[in-house]
């Protein structure tokens, strides 16, 4: 190892007049929080409010519900249907207007709502999906009356029994100014320039054709908003994302689909992608009908002829090669940091060591539960370890070789909510990259389905123009900030909670986590 | 190179409708009967299937249709009328180890012969017990994967069956070792035997017919030889005759045009195995161990004996061990024998087979990883038929999916489709592991990660000692 400090220390380059400079004006995004509601005629609630035919429409519950969940319009004989998600449920009987006793003929009946059975799954709870909305919707994280459990989901495992110990009193008073939730991608000192994201995410790569235009277009302008990054994925630069260039990682990967020149000099970071949580080790496979005129043009290929994403890089056999791609990168983009993004081997925390020595800036791990794109069922589940292990691995493995604050450590695969977030730092992550829930909060209900047929039946992992249309630029756009502007509000209640100044300073807190399925009376705290 | 391992598949629909995990409920009193109803917008055009339904099948229940959930009509329509739920006979499929989403996606792969593909990442519970409880190692960087998966590299999954010499000896550049009889695989999956209550006329014939179809192997209980029929003395190559303690020898003519013959474990084998290699000397014979609370033991010491080839542990459908009140997993039984078998130096020696608790492609791949040489089927590929697994006809009971009708061509197409999918599911695990050959799969669990062992690395180390199982 400190042959190669020695070595990069003696190598600094000439910065940065040779960069070509963003060529399209960048445009700004305004970061404030705005009500996006839902874009369906019916929300899913938590809990649902049946009326009898005892119902004498004295409108006395439209009277006393302080939320407008029944709607008795002006003129009207019946009441119209009601807004069941802002009923805050059964903790609205400790208040003087629950509406359920205060009805004088015993009409209204409150019932769990029995469909939450039939949505979400274990790593997405029925909580998560329907908080996640809230946030996107009002920039707010779900008042406790909601009674929504959504902090953590119901896998049985990892981030779902991983708690905070926080003090009854914080350690310091701090307030929400004093909070730093930014982090820094270059630790390398290497003379390339520092990039700063103000939240400790940014979102993951979602490619062009597996997501529609206007999501791609969304998480870029959130991203700009917050003054973090979003991915391109692998298959080209596309034009309309030039307006964003600044908040644009541009990825490389394994098949080198529409990498050129020109697009590597757009960026601040440009990723190669090793592989990916959600089918590690198998790289990809674009269907022969799916390369349409423009996914051909812009992958700059063969019309209807199947495209294979080997794995790995067919170039790259050992972590020289891995170098002599990235001096490739770095020299056609003086300005530029680098990401790997690897998936969870065994051997995870050697490739990220390795990764570090070949001169990357930002070592991405990519746990095998996460994913947004179609992936083999056996793949999902089975390859590679979660990314709560890997974390650990990594972080501690860094530390050993003393090379821990020369490296940023983002981690991805499954994380849904702030508190995955704080909780996958106090691990020894840096900051994290986020993908299923950018699309969550644009309503994806984790159908599963992204891939069958048309494509996804709710307009967001779909190129069908007649599926897509339901979401627009702004309302994407919006939700998105929304969501974001939630967590981060959440995360410096947390921080703040802790008594901690900024969010690397969380970082490797193992010993403010506990772990439900243990002792925690573990005397090897570091 | 040698000719490249091909099945032919060909997609089968099914007989049934699938019983699919979602219904919709909707209540038609007070609909508006808007002209432009949500339910002809649902873009896998469920409500039309229901229509057809309705029209077609005697065994019409809206429950049935195959929603996938996507809440896009709940969430449209003008009165808030539709809502979803899970279809309760969904949910009561399976015996709790086969569970209803086990079933159906064997159905889907049975019909498809595709490997099964979703998106939104992984949905399920972050471990498990059994083959949940593991993972499957990946490379960065190595070769040959996707290559291998599409073709263009070789990816073997074939397997040798019998016993292997420790060393070879050559004198003057002559092979001096005299060579056990082997019997290869294209695949590591052989046919098990079915209890007596799953027979349905032909289920024999046609198991056959998948076995030489995908260039494998059946088990087949002697008792029982003659539902094979005429197709038996073509094809005794792909036949494994199960022999009980007190079943006689199978006639020699047939005995001298097997390649492999399995017996019950008793303590006459050493005799049984020499009338049977006395007929034909090339016969492997794999010696059936139950295991019970002496399986293991017993397994590892009938490994140590010169004339046994192969060993085949047997636990029950589920995986678990025989007759115990907390049954062992047959994957941790399997590396206790394969492992204590390593140790003293002779696992190279021995095959060994392992049955019960493989429903799934990646139970495959794992028990390989865990020390079996071979595992067998037989559920899955029942299931593959569209069975239900509601054990009516255990219990002497009608079949409710019918499955005394099927046709050779729907049975055979399905059953193959199957193995076809799990082989290519084989290579998607091998593929990521940068593995070319089954054979070295085998006992590799330095390329698994197992739960216990990664939580005491990782969480143990901060968090103390693990309380909860
Ligand atoms: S208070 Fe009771 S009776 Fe009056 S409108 Fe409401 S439900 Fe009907
Ligand atoms: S329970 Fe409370 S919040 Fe819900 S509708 Fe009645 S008054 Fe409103
Ligand atoms: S198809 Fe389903 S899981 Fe996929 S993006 Fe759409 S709503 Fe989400
Ligand atoms: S929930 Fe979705 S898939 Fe199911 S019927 Fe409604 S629109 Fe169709």
């Amino acid at each position: 190892m400190e042959g190669i400090l020695a070595r990069e220390l003696g190598l600094k380059e000439v910065l940065p007049e040779n960069t070509i400079k963003t060529l399209v004006p960048q445009v700004e995004v305004d970061r404030e929080v705005k009500p996006a509601p839902s874009r369906y005629r019916n929300e899913i609630a938590k809990y649902i409010i049946r009326r009898s035919s005892d119902c004498k429409l004295c409108g006395k519950c439209a009277q006393v519900c302080p939320h407008g969940v029944h709607v008795l319009k002006p003129g009207y004989k019946l009441f119209s249907a009601p807004h069941l998600n802002v009923c805050i449920g059964p903790s609205c009987q400790k208040t003087d207007h629950y509406c359920i006793d205060l009805c004088p003929n015993k009409a209204l009946q409150m019932v769990e709502n029995p469909m939450l059975k039939s949505m979400g799954d274990y790593r997405w709870t029925p909580d998560m999906l329907m908080a996640t909305w809230k946030m996107a919707e009002t920039g707010e994280a779900p008042l406790p009356e909601y009674g929504y459990d959504y902090e953590t989901g119901a896998s049985g495992g990892g981030f779902d029994r991983l708690r905070f110990k926080f003090p009854e009193k914080p350690p310091v008073e701090l307030q929400d100014d004093d909070i730093d939730t930014s982090i820094i991608l270059n630790r390398r000192n290497d003379g390339r320039p520092q990039v700063k994201i103000d939240v400790p995410w940014y979102g993951g790569g979602m490619s062009f054709g597996s997501v529609s235009n206007v999501i791609q277009l969304s998480k870029a302008r959130a991203a700009t908003a917050f003054n973090t990054f979003t991915c391109t994925g692998e298959g080209g630069y596309m034009e309309r994302m030039k307006p964003y260039d600044d908040h644009v990682i541009t990825q490389i990967a394994t098949g080198l689909f529409g990498v050129r020149e020109e697009t590597i000099q757009r960026v601040r970071i440009v990723e190669f992608k090793y592989a990916q949580g959600a089918k590690p080790g198998l790289g990809g496979h674009l269907l022969a009908d799916k390369v349409t005129p423009t996914v051909a043009k812009m992958r700059e290929t063969v019309l209807g002829i199947s495209l294979f994403s080997p794995f790995p890089f067919h170039s790259v056999y050992s972590i020289e090669d891995h170098q002599k791609h990235m001096d490739w990168i770095k020299h056609v983009n003086r300005r530029t940091l680098i990401a790997t993004k690897v998936s969870t081997p065994n051997d995870v925390d050697m490739v990220a060591v390795g990764s570090y020595s070949a001169g990357t800036h930002i070592v991405h791990l990519d746990g095998g539960y996460g994913g947004t794109g179609a992936a083999p069922d056996i793949a999902k589940k089975n390859i590679a370890m979660p990314i709560e292990y890997a974390i650990v691995k990594v972080h501690r493995f860094l530390e050993q070789e003393g090379i821990r604050d020369k490296v940023t450590l983002i981690a991805s695969g499954g994380l849904r909510t702030s508190h995955d977030i704080a909780k996958a730092i106090a691990l020894g992550a840096d900051g994290v990259v986020v993908g299923t829930s950018e699309l969550v909060a644009l309503g994806c209900i984790r159908c599963s389905r992204c891939e069958s047929g048309r494509g996804c039946p709710r307009g967001i992992a779909t190129t069908d123009p007649e599926l897509a249309k339901d979401i627009d630029l702004d309302w994407g756009t919006q939700r998105i900030i929304n969501m974001y502007a939630a967590w981060r509000k959440e995360l410096v209640e947390i921080l703040k909670r802790l008594g901690l100044r900024s969010v690397s300073e969380l970082r490797g807190r193992t010993d403010l986590l506990m772990h439900l399925d243990y002792t925690n009376d573990s005397e090897t705290h570091p | 190179m040698p000719k490249k391992y091909h099945i032919e598949t060909k997609k089968i629909a099914p007989r049934l409708p699938k019983r699919g995990k979602f219904g919709i409920v909707d209540w038609r009193e007070d609909c508006a009967q808007c002209h432009n109803c949500v339910k002809k917008a649902c873009v896998y055009d469920r409500y039309r299937q229901e229509m057809q339904y309705i029209k077609n099948l005697d065994e019409f229940n809206s429950m049935f249709f195959e929603c996938m959930g996507c809440f896009s009509c709940v969430q449209k329509c003008t009165k808030g009328l539709l809502a979803l739920t899970v279809n309760p006979e969904y949910e009561r499929m399976g015996n709790g180890y086969f569970t209803p989403d086990i079933i159906l996606t064997t159905w889907n792969q049975a019909e498809t012969a595709g490997i099964p593909v979703s998106g939104a990442g992984y949905r399920g519970k972050f471990t498990g017990s059994g083959f949940d409880s593991m993972w499957t190692d990946m490379s960065e960087i190595v070769r040959p994967t996707r290559d291998g998966i599409h073709g263009r590299e070789y990816i073997s999954t074939s397997v040798d069956i019998g016993r292997k010499p420790k060393l070879l000896s050559f004198e003057n550049n002559k092979l001096t070792t005299t060579l056990p009889p082997l019997v290869d695989l294209p695949v590591p999956i052989i046919i098990e035997m079915f209890p007596e209550k799953y027979h349905f006329p032909n289920l024999i014939p046609m198991l056959l017919a998948v076995a030489v179809k995908t260039g494998t192997m059946i088990i087949v209980d002697w008792k029982y030889h003659h539902l094979l029929g005429a197709y038996e003395e073509n094809h005794l190559s792909n036949i494994i005759f199960y022999l009980d303690k007190e079943t006689p020898l199978p006639p020699p003519d047939i005995l001298k045009k097997l390649r492999l013959i399995e017996i019950v474990d008793s303590d006459r084998i050493e005799q049984r195995i020499n009338e049977i290699k006395a007929v034909n000397p090339e016969l492997v014979v794999s010696i059936r161990v139950e295991l019970d609370a002496c399986g293991e033991q017993r397994s590892i010491e009938l490994a140590h004996h010169p004339f046994i080839e192969v060993i085949h542990i047997v636990s029950d459908i589920n995986g678990n061990q025989t007759g115990a009140e907390k049954p062992k997993f047959i994957k941790d039984m399997t590396r206790i024998i394969h492992t204590s078998l390593v140790k003293d130096g002779i696992r190279d020696e021995i095959t060994l087979i392992a049955s019960g608790g493989i429903a799934l492609a990646e139970h495959m791949a794992k028990e390989i990883i865990c020390g079996a040489d071979v595992i067998t089927i037989n559920m899955p590929l029942l299931i593959g038929l569209e069975c239900r697994f509601c054990k009516n006809c255990r219990d002497g009971f009608a079949c409710p999916a019918k499955i005394e009708t099927i046709t050779a061509e729907y049975g055979i197409g399905r059953m193959t489709n199957l193995i076809a999918v799990w082989h290519d599911q084989l290579i998607e695990v091998m593929g990521a592991m940068g593995m070319r050959e089954a054979r070295r799969l085998r006992g590799e669990t330095g390329r698994a990660l197992f739960f216990e062992d990664l939580e005491e690395e990782t969480f143990g180390r901060h968090f103390g000692k693990r309380i909860r199982a």
